[in-house]
């Protein structure tokens, strides 16, 4: 099973419509992905809550349809 | 509550810094575990591996307990600190370093050269 790197971002956009979302396919299989994702709403909130915002996001693919996506968040600079 | 629940709960609660992972300390089964493990004993931090392989509940539990999809999870005293992304990203920056002292956890500071 693997995971169209469009389909992963519109997944997390649908989702936070305001990120700016960078996804790499990091070994060419389509299953082992890197993303940065960066959105202002990630303001406040600590790295284990801003990851699970985006795993909310994936809808239960992480750990399954997903297998690896190393993933990086911050709040954007002012 | 579960026996699960409880078994995770009694787990992060009377370790220090609890590592549940695929396969143990010595023979991770998986990059992402490993990676974590490597960190860890890099700066010498004792700390308890649960391996989930040998428990179908406990991998599933664990990914409840915390709301966390993935493995590994690390724990310090009590608190979800994160999975391996987030553990690196600690590590490479200094804070799991800054941060496992202020909660009392001994760290290695690995002579530099």
């Amino acid at each position: 099973m693997a995971m169209d790197a469009r389909e992963i971002e519109e997944l997390i956009k649908a989702h936070l419509p305001d990120a700016t979302v960078e996804i790499r396919d990091l070994a060419g299989d389509g299953d082992h992905y890197a993303a940065t994702v960066i959105s202002p709403s990630f303001k406040g909130k600590s790295r284990v809550q801003q990851h699970q915002m985006v795993y909310a996001a994936l809808q239960g693919r992480m750990g399954g349809a997903l297998h690896a996506l190393a993933l990086t968040t911050a709040a954007p600079d002012n | 509550m579960s026996n699960v629940h409880a078994f995770i709960d009694n787990e992060v609660k009377t370790n220090d810094v609890v590592l549940f992972m695929k396969g143990t300390p010595q023979f991770p089964m998986c990059g992402f575990s490993g990676q974590v493990v490597q960190i860890l004993d890099y700066l010498g931090v004792p700390y308890k591996g649960i391996n989930v392989l040998e428990d179908e509940s406990v991998r599933q539990g664990i990914k409840d307990y915390s709301n966390w999809p993935t493995i590994p999870q690390l724990y310090v005293k009590g608190e979800f600190i994160g999975g391996c992304d987030i553990v690196r990203e600690m590590f490479q920056s200094g804070e799991l370093q800054s941060f496992l002292s202020e909660k009392g956890i001994p760290v290695r500071v690995p002579e530099k050269g």
